[in-house]
């Protein structure tokens, strides 16, 4: 005899009576599972996505349209590049890149082509499309910020050796120039009066920057004769702090500047996250309530028809402190089973539904059923408590008939 | 060993005074073996409760080889019953859910012995009472007369100084009556101290005291048969 057989042989004894309290409890942490199962693998579909789309966040001048959003920032309107060295100096959470351009038209041979100026790092850590490019290696996650005007920080010093790669005189061209001037790596071509030399041929991405050519910020500015003004800053932005907010914080900072994001895929996409996440939250609650409810309930019932047995018990010798650990004990196991059922379910569900439900490939997540059983183990023992405690205060005397 | 100073008991109930104990004295010396009659309601159970630290008195004291229970706290009464106390109830109370030999082997799982030790000590004691070949069927698959005998066995598990049996013989026949009372002297033979609350006139002669209470006093005490066979 151990305290473990006396718990387990009333648990088995009287199954039927927990039954209901079980089923609340695996239900409930069935349902958190899947569904935070499931966001999870949806939010690192949509981070991949925005990932593989480069910039996210627009900053441009408020006068500017979005018809294009590869195009945006060609439309001539232009906001200072103070504007940059601002949000780099900000402590805004999930900015993970500062693309600050500037474009102009110009004419080769005869045909039309975009002459853009960038800060090179910043340019092509923003496209993840252009990995194939091989000059700079792309950020993994967010918090890579890049370093902004005049700051003497690390950040600071790898912008200035990203600087020194793409020098003056060099640039880099779309596929679609490259093909139409028959341009190749090293070749040399004359942009607004000035000799550049190909340092790189940039893979297709079938998109307007194909037609670009695309040189040192600075210089750009020089040949525009516009001052340090740019068109636009192409910023990726974490897509978590995106729904958190991140839009309206930075129009916050910049209010003369135009804020926008690909709403399309953050405001559908991100929007499902946030339910899922919602709906997740909103589940804890009610398996808070529904489960440690009935749990309580089942809990207090059971005391009320073992009062003669523990009252036995207490007679033989049995101290409080031992009912006490007797329904609590009752209580972890309780939980332990809700919670391990809860994960396994939970998680054949969200393998089985993910797809279909979210479009995603689910993968069972091993830190969850740490989780699971956390919040089940917690539940049963916060709702038993009570009970157990009435148990442990019966009155020994209930075990004799008359007094 | 057991001993009463002027121990009463009230308490309200549905909003009247009820005297359960009312002065009462007694003393009952180690080997013992005292019979409590009364008519329902003289507070025969009440009197058993407070010998073993269950019901505080309102008034009084209630000693137990010297030591005033209730000056204990209710784990350290709890602890003296384990090491020294053994209960025997009418309805026998035992656990339905587990089996003859588990449910002797509580009170030895209380003191804190090992398994292997556990079950021995209660295979011997159920082999005693002749229940070798049921140690492993529930209360409900036992006969009231066995189930009796499964709470004799518990009662005796570590060994008790005293034996306290509220009713012991209440719910069975006759002829299973007179073995659970053959039992009883058996244990006071051993020099237990037994205690017993009964209704049963047959039962109570074969006690060595027999102590009358009334409205919560002790009125009369009188030999038991076996007693007065004694002294004849």
């Amino acid at each position: 005899m151990k305290l473990h057989t006396l718990v387990l042989r009333e648990i088995f004894e009287r199954k039927s009576q927990l039954l209901t309290s079980f089923l609340a409890i695996l239900l409930g942490i069935t349902v958190i599972v899947s569904i935070k199962n499931i966001t999870y693998y949806s939010e690192q579909a949509v981070a991949r996505e925005m990932d593989s789309l480069g910039a996210n966040v627009l900053v441009l001048p408020k006068s500017s349209t979005l018809q294009d959003y590869y195009a945006a920032d060609m439309q001539g309107e232009t906001i200072p590049e103070e504007y940059v060295t601002r949000l780099a100096m900000s402590d805004l959470a999930g900015l993970d890149n500062l693309s600050p351009k500037l474009s102009l038209p110009v004419e080769l041979q005869g045909k039309t082509f975009t002459l853009t100026g960038i800060l090179p790092k910043n340019e092509f850590q923003a496209k993840a499309a252009w990995g194939g490019a091989g000059i700079f290696s792309r950020p993994v996650g967010c918090g890579a910020s890049v370093g902004m005007m005049g700051s003497t920080d690390k950040k600071t010093q790898a912008r200035k050796r990203v600087i020194e790669t793409l020098e003056d005189s060099e640039v880099l061209v779309g596929a679609d120039v490259a093909g139409k001037l028959g341009l190749k790596e090293a070749d040399t071509m004359d942009v607004l009066g000035k000799t550049f030399s190909v340092t790189a041929v940039l893979p297709q991405t079938g998109t307007v920057d194909d037609s670009r050519i695309f040189a040192h910020l600075h210089v750009v500015q020089d040949l525009s004769k516009k001052g340090p003004v740019i068109n636009a800053i192409e910023v990726i932005g974490c897509c978590q702090e995106i729904s958190n907010g991140l839009v309206e914080k930075v129009n916050r900072l910049l209010p003369d500047a135009k804020v926008v994001t690909i709403t399309q895929i953050a405001a559908s996409q991100i929007n499902i996250n946030r339910m899922m996440s919602n709906l997740s939250l909103m589940f804890l609650m009610i398996i808070m309530f529904v489960g440690g409810a009935s749990i309580a309930n089942y809990m207090y019932a059971n005391v009320f028809e073992r009062r003669r047995e523990i009252g036995t018990l207490m007679a033989l010798g049995a101290n409080s402190g031992l009912v006490l650990r007797i329904f609590l004990l009752k209580a972890l196991i309780l939980g332990v089973a809700g919670g391990i059922g809860g994960y396994v379910i939970g998680t054949i569900l969200a393998v089985v539904l993910g797809p279909k439900l979210a479009g995603v490939n689910v993968l069972p997540m091993p830190l969850l059923a740490l989780l699971a059983v956390g919040i089940s183990v917690l539940l049963a023992l916060v709702a038993s408590y009570f009970p157990a405690r009435r148990a442990a205060r019966l009155d020994p005397c209930a075990t004799f008939q008359e007094i | 060993m057991l001993k009463m100073e002027n121990v009463s008991k009230t308490y309200r109930h549905r909003g009247q005074l009820v005297t359960a104990m009312n002065g009462a004295n007694a003393e009952i010396p180690e080997g013992d073996f005292v019979c409590i009659v009364g008519p329902s309601g003289s507070g025969k159970s009440t009197l058993l409760l407070m010998l073993g630290g269950m019901l505080s008195p309102s008034g009084g004291r209630v000693f137990l080889d010297g030591q005033s229970i209730y000056d204990l706290d209710s784990n350290g009464r709890a602890e003296l019953r384990k090491q020294q106390i053994g209960f025997v109830f009418q309805t026998f109370n035992l656990v339905p859910y587990l089996s003859a030999i588990e449910n002797v082997q509580i009170p030895l799982y209380l003191v804190g012995a090992d398994n292997p030790s556990q079950q021995a000590r209660a295979e011997e004691l159920l082999t005693r009472v002749g229940l070798a070949d049921r140690m492993h069927h529930k209360p409900s698959e036992l006969s009231v007369g066995q189930q009796q005998r499964v709470a004799l066995a518990r009662m005796l598990a570590n060994d008790p100084a005293v034996i306290l049996a509220d009713e012991p013989t209440g719910n069975l026949d006759p002829e299973t009556s007179q073995q659970v009372i053959d039992f009883l002297e058996e244990v006071n033979s051993e020099g237990r101290t037994v205690v017993m609350v009964t209704h049963d006139p047959r039962a109570a002669e074969r006690a060595k005291r027999i102590l009358r209470l009334d409205r919560g006093a002790i009125v009369s005490e009188k030999p038991g048969r076996k007693t007065r066979h004694t002294a004849a």
